[in-house]
């Protein structure tokens, strides 16, 4: 295999991590939205909580999306 | 591979003012100049806004008030009273990774924050501080820190090394996950910008993902300020309670 086939088959393998930040991203929403209908004076507190789990499982997605990019173009 | 590289270029540490003291290298570079940059709009934001400190604030005044009782009630509600001390350091944390953030999305300009080497050593002080503060209040107890309260005793010997090894990696965690948010997302913008020349008449397209994916990243940028914040705010908290 040449490298720059194995390099764009590698990139594609890191990117599938971020299957699993999907789900838990799926999943904090869902979450924020069942606390909020079941109790809507609670939104303020638990919107801030929400953003927070958001942005740090959003990092994992972009821990794998980094190793991709960095497969492809800086090795 | 020229073209092919290109996403990258953007991260690329160019010295505009060659310096050199033996074989050491101190020239001043963009990152420099972007860092230079990023105090002055931080400096002119609080010290403009609060200079003429008018009881009805104009614009400029609530927004410097705005970002102090932001942190400040952050830091209240998640270190406590006692940690307002830590308040310049935080404050100052915090506004210069949110506006090397933001001057980084300004396009032809340099991300500070998307350099490991910057990240890391922000989150390397905090980790050093925190470490320094829980000892100093609590001395040689604060190795309780490592041992979980109400654990069973006979399990401390595979919680102690996780809970050590968990302690020794956030200042790697902190600064990957700003360092990674920054790069990853540059990275992704000037991808699809380059698909906008590939696809010729279809080039349209990449820019309306590019538009949504630019207030995406704006949002990002306030939201990894916000999380580094928070996190070194919960990591005073640990320092000054413990559990």
């Amino acid at each position: 295999m040449d490298p720059t086939s194995a390099k764009m088959i590698g990139a594609g393998l890191a990117a599938i991590g971020v299957a699993g930040a999907g789900v838990g991203i799926g999943n904090i929403f869902a979450t924020l939205v069942s606390s909020i209908a079941r109790n809507p004076a609670a939104r303020d507190q638990v919107f801030g909580i929400g953003m927070l789990g958001f942005a740090l499982t959003e990092a994992v997605a972009l821990y794998a999306l980094l190793i991709a990019f960095l497969v492809l173009y800086a090795v | 591979m020229a073209e092919v590289s290109a996403p990258l270029e953007q991260f690329v540490v160019k010295p505009l003012v060659s310096l050199h003291i033996g074989s050491i290298d101190i020239s001043y570079t963009n990152a420099a100049l972007l860092m230079t940059i990023v105090v002055a709009a931080v400096m002119l934001l609080l010290v403009g806004g609060t200079r003429r400190g008018a009881l009805v604030p104009g614009r400029l005044q609530s927004l410097a008030e705005l970002s102090y009782e932001f942190v400040a009630g952050m830091i209240r509600e998640n270190v406590g009273t006692e940690g307002i001390v830590f308040f310049p350091l935080i404050f100052s944390i915090f506004m210069f990774v949110l506006f090397s953030n933001f001057l980084g999305l300004i396009p032809y300009s340099f991300t500070v924050t998307g350099q490991i080497v910057v990240t890391f050593s922000l989150s390397i002080f905090v980790f050093l501080l925190v470490t320094v503060v829980a000892f100093a209040r609590h001395g040689v107890h604060f190795f309780s820190f490592f041992f979980p309260p109400g654990a069973p005793v006979f399990m401390a010997p595979v919680l102690v090394p996780i809970e050590i090894i968990s302690y020794l990696s956030r200042p790697v965690s902190l600064s990957i996950r700003l360092f990674a948010n920054m790069m990853a997302g540059h990275t992704m913008m000037a991808v699809f910008a380059g698909f906008t020349i590939t696809l010729g008449i279809f080039g349209f397209l990449p820019i309306a993902i590019n538009v949504a994916m630019f207030a995406l990243e704006i949002i990002v940028c306030a939201l990894q300020a916000y999380v580094f914040t928070i996190l070194t705010c919960l990591y005073l908290r640990d320092a000054i309670h413990l559990h």
